[in-house]
């Protein structure tokens, strides 16, 4: 499956939602609308990775690009994700340590605006 | 001994299909179902570095899998023919298996070529190579002449 992307705003949040399999073809579609959403004064984003089948070094290497880019602005890039097989990748990545990951948009946001 | 070889232009495009050959041919060989994501994912990360390394040295080259059920183990090799990288590269593992270790984890040099999300990205070179060592239980890096040779294992159905 490819790579499926879209995103709205909730709350003053943007939130990306993506779909199918994040690798070293489809991840640059992916870095460029972080890069277009911070380019737009997005500071703070949360991506809803439920949907996503398959995450490579490729892909968290653009997660952890964008997550830099909103830190540099006072931001931040919050994750949602509750398949294990993903988890396991950001498990022994160390990079459960580096973003916030939920089990919901709906949390992601709360925790955002609590941090607020 | 069965083994299944795969031969492609190096396109990121590809490296999808390689690693559900190599999916497909886990399972044909008994690979347990619970390992077959390790699976996926350590060729996916093996080929993508192939890749990489040939569109900088190499681009008319095609990468090369074989994929061997040995009896008791499944066994994967992806194989680069990047001299370049094999020269600088990840430093070598004669032998070096066992838990997933690559040693001398010097990794490909920092080129700016490295992946396709060199510009947005803060992960280290050599960052897959070091998540094939979390995911495959047998792994070998060796500089060959001609290139870099990523050997992966998973036990198969015989070694139940």
């Amino acid at each position: 499956m490819d790579l499926k992307l879209g995103h709205y705003n909730k709350d003053g949040i943007e939130v990306v939602d993506v779909e199918g399999e994040i690798d070293v073809y489809t991840a640059p579609r992916l870095r460029e609308l972080l890069i277009d959403l911070v380019n737009k004064n997005n500071y703070q984003l949360v991506v809803n990775m439920e949907k996503v089948e398959f995450l490579d070094s490729t892909g968290l290497g653009v997660l952890v690009g964008g997550l830099k880019r909103v830190r540099a602005h006072d931001g931040s890039l919050d994750l949602v994700c509750t398949q294990e097989r993903i988890l396991k990748i950001f498990r022994i990545t160390g990079l459960t340590k580096v973003f916030g990951i939920y089990a919901t948009v709906d949390e992601a946001i709360a925790a955002k605006r609590a941090e607020k | 001994m069965a083994t299944v070889e795969v031969s492609f232009t190096p396109l990121p495009a590809h490296v999808r299909t390689a690693r559900l050959v190599a999916t497909a041919v886990a399972r044909r060989s008994g690979v347990d179902e619970a390992l077959l994501d390790e699976v996926r994912l350590a060729v996916g990360e093996a080929c993508s570095r192939a890749v990489e390394a040939h569109r900088r040295h190499c681009p008319a080259e095609p990468v090369k899998i074989e994929m061997t059920d040995a009896g008791e183990r499944f066994v994967v090799v992806v194989n680069d023919a990047a001299t370049g990288d094999a020269a600088a590269g990840p430093g070598v593992s004669p032998g070096g298996s066992g838990n997933g270790t690559v040693e001398g984890q010097a990794a490909p040099p920092a080129s700016p070529a490295r992946g396709a999300d060199d510009e947005g990205s803060a992960t280290p070179p050599g960052f897959g190579l070091a998540m094939i060592s979390g995911l495959a239980d047998d792994v070998r890096v060796l500089s060959t002449g001609s290139g870099m040779s990523i050997r992966m294992s998973w036990p198969s159905a015989a070694a139940g």
